[in-house]
């Protein structure tokens, strides 16, 4: 089922086209990326998703219907810059946005609790928020976005600020909401959490999108048909594929090799069992990083 | 709980209770009650040491008439004015130096004060008091009169001009005009005071909010007008409980104050004063009424009148321009450019201020009315003229003029705020701000 729908969304800002022409749709229960190097319109579309900006033509559906600022109460959303008053607590200020969200003082503090206790940061309830890091101020604003259990979850940025370890958390985090039921659309130039966390993505170079789809058949799209061998011994050439490389490490041969003809799998690797015995037959994925790097490139000439 | 009530109780709490404003709440009468005990005490004070005066009397008439006391004493000295001059200033161990040529009663200009500093008044007017009273009782004399001198002492009056007022139902009240115009420049000043620093406060606030990104989080559940107002109705709290504290601090401070100094500090330095600087043939008392007559003009003004129309005014003025400048604040992407736009604001407010300065030499002039009535400056110039007792068709005027136009400038605000607020890296002008009015 699709839960969101963007249209051939158009804003200008006075001198320069922020978005144009731009389309996508989220199914439900999925985590959606939104790539792109910087300043290409992402946090714009974000934006107007959220109804803060109107766009000047197109436009966005939930659940097939306009999405209006009514829609918005229902959207947990965390902005790229923090979002948080600096000079208050960081308890009273998680109760004071989750009861503006319309939890009840009591819901909000068992469930404030519950996350603090998750996030260990209990110590931090009192704190005001300028003694926090960056990434620090981010935990806080995740859980406050949260708390109220929307059905939609945007994210600009969220990994911004985050150590290894706090991203790692944060990821499976994102996982755990899409398991209990929730859409989450974020925006990231980290390509890795790309490829762990996300069913869809859409590219955004320039105000348009350049790239959009599922992550394994964009990937598969990309395939150099290259791949690694691990034999008993050397691998040797044939008119079927080329060798690109050759090296021994502990007694291994790993080679790698690039298809030439549209042979089938089971063929080649039956005509390598003839000359050695195979350890581990893998195709090269090119990254997301690849992808990206690629396709922006690509746009950009 | 409702969204507004919670924005209202998040800006009245976060700012009440912070260090400064306790700070400021609490110290402020005390620092004011502070000055006011340091000033009559200063006043009480007098110097324990003895002044000497020395008097080079050429006519030898006089000695008998200056007659030391416990703060003056005089020294007669014979010799040239210049020698004794060189001579005593070396010593340095003298006031003044009085120099007498010649027979008052013919020549009342014949005497001379000279002094390396400039002498005090009380001095001064003890020296002609003396003096005064002597030439006037020999000129007495000379009529040969019995009992002259006691007939003039009893024909002696001070004229004590009382004003007072006389209301619509013909009761008497007892005013001072004095008394007025210190009560209505300070109720005046008290509002310019707050709708310039909570104004301001409620700008911040937003220009806050919005740099932060706030706003983007809150917009989602909170409507852009309740934002808006929920943050001028807190801060309009914050201003009333301060205000509120300082009457009734003040109010604190002035009895129990009273009751430790009031009655020994006031009584004997005033007396003390007279004692010591007033002329000796004055009428001795003549302060004492004076002080009853401000007292009375004090209790006579119609306390509750004031503070409630004063809460009604600063709420009034407050809410037109706070509105203003949180559409203001909405308006700019960061604190510097305030400064830029708030420029048309603060100039009637400053107007306001001047208008009435000058609203009280004349309070029913028509600087003062229209001023009044303008509901810019209404809040400050009303204060001003309200002591002096306002017809009640003005004040009605003046208070739905104002009410009318703080509904039209938050409307007009909450235009512009709900655009501004979420608009980022533009450059705002005042044409740009238009068109979003009419959005």
């Amino acid at each position: 089922m699709i839960l969101l729908e963007v249209e051939n969304v158009v804003k200008q800002f006075s001198g320069h086209l922020a978005l144009d022409g731009v389309s996508l749709t989220v199914p439900e229960n999925t985590v959606y990326g939104l790539l792109g190097p910087n300043g290409a319109g992402k946090t714009t579309l974000i934006r107007i998703i959220n109804c803060i900006t109107a766009p000047d033509s197109g436009e966005v559906r939930l659940n097939g219907k306009r999405i209006t600022s009514a829609d918005v109460q229902h959207i947990g959303y965390l902005p790229e810059e923090r979002g948080l008053y600096k000079k208050m607590k960081v308890g009273e200020q998680a109760l004071y946005l989750a009861q503006l969200r319309g939890m009840t003082k009591r819901d909000a503090q068992k469930a404030l609790k519950y996350w603090f206790e998750k996030f260990e940061i209990q110590a931090w309830w009192d704190k005001k928020v300028e003694e926090l890091s960056k990434g620090m101020a981010q935990k806080v604003q995740f859980i406050t976005t949260i708390l109220h259990d929307p059905k939609l979850l945007i994210f600009d940025e969220p990994f911004s600020g985050f150590d290894p370890v706090n991203a790692d958390l944060l990821k499976r985090e994102i996982l755990e909401l899409r398991d209990k039921g929730a859409t989450i659309i974020f925006s990231t130039h980290n390509m890795s959490t790309v490829e762990d966390l996300c069913e869809n993505i859409s590219l955004v170079d320039q105000a348009k999108i350049v790239l959009q789809g599922n992550v394994a058949a964009i990937r598969a799209s990309f395939a150099t048909k290259t791949y690694i061998i691990r034999s008993q011994s050397p691998v040797l050439g044939n008119e079927n594929y080329d060798l690109l490389t050759q090296t021994t490490k502990n007694g291994m041969v790993e080679s790698t090799i690039k298809k030439l003809t549209s042979v089938p799998n089971n063929l080649l690797l039956s005509d390598i069992a003839h000359q050695t015995e195979i350890f581990s037959f893998e195709e090269m994925l090119p990254s997301m990083n690849d992808v990206f790097i690629e396709t922006v490139k690509k746009s950009d000439q | 709980m409702s969204k507004i009530s919670l924005i209202i109780k998040r800006e009245y709490t976060t700012r009440v209770m912070k260090k400064s404003f306790i700070l400021l709440t609490f110290l402020t009468p005390v620092l004011f009650a502070g000055m006011m005990a340091l000033i009559i005490w200063l006043g009480g004070i007098k110097d324990d040491k003895v002044k000497n005066i020395v008097v080079i009397d050429n006519t030898h008439l006089y000695s008998k008439v200056l007659k030391s006391n416990e703060v003056y004493s005089f020294q007669f000295v014979e010799g040239q004015l210049n020698e004794v001059k060189k001579q005593k200033s070396q010593n340095g161990d003298f006031t003044a130096l009085l120099y007498i040529t010649d027979n008052l009663k013919d020549n009342p200009n014949a005497v001379t004060l000279y002094s390396e500093k400039q002498v005090n008044v009380e001095l001064k007017s003890y020296i002609t008091g003396l003096l005064n009273k002597h030439v006037e009782e020999q000129k007495l004399a000379e009529y040969n009169i019995p009992n002259l001198k006691e007939m003039v002492e009893k024909s002696h009056t001070e004229i004590d001009l009382k004003t007072i007022k006389w209301g619509e139902d013909g009761k008497d009240k007892v005013g001072s005009a004095e008394v007025a115009l210190i009560i209505g420049m300070l109720t005046a000043f008290i509002i310019y005071m707050f709708i310039v620093i909570y104004g301001a406060q409620v700008m911040q606030g937003v220009v806050q909010e919005k740099t932060n990104r706030i706003v983007e989080v809150i917009i989602s559940s909170v409507k852009p007008f309740e934002l808006m107002m929920g943050k001028i109705i807190g801060i309009a709290l914050v201003g009333l409980t301060q205000f509120l504290m300082w009457v009734l601090l003040t109010g604190v401070i002035a009895v129990v104050g009273g009751a430790i100094f009031g009655s020994n500090v006031d009584v004997t330095s005033l007396q003390k004063m007279q004692q010591v600087g007033m002329q000796p043939g004055m009428n001795v008392p003549a302060m004492p009424t004076e002080m009853q007559h401000l007292m009375t003009s004090l209790a006579g003004l119609n306390y509750v009148e004031i503070i409630s129309l004063f809460i009604v005014y600063f709420l009034g003025g407050y809410l037109l321009y706070a509105s203003l400048f949180a559409a203001i604040g909405s308006a700019v992407d960061n604190e510097t450019d305030t400064q830029q736009f708030s420029m048309p604001l603060m100039l009637p407010i400053i107007f306001a201020i001047y208008a009435g300065i000058f609203s009280a030499e004349n309070p029913d002039g028509p600087l003062a009315f229209w001023c009044s009535m303008v509901p810019f400056t209404s809040p400050i110039v009303m204060m001003v003229r309200l002591p002096f007792d306002v017809p009640a068709w003005q004040i009605i005027l003046s208070i739905s003029i104002l009410v009318l136009s703080f509904i039209g400038t938050t409307w007009t605000a909450g235009k512009i705020y709900r655009t501004g607020i979420l608009m980022y890296g533009k450059k705002v002008t005042w044409k740009e701000m238009w068109k979003w009015l009419r959005y």
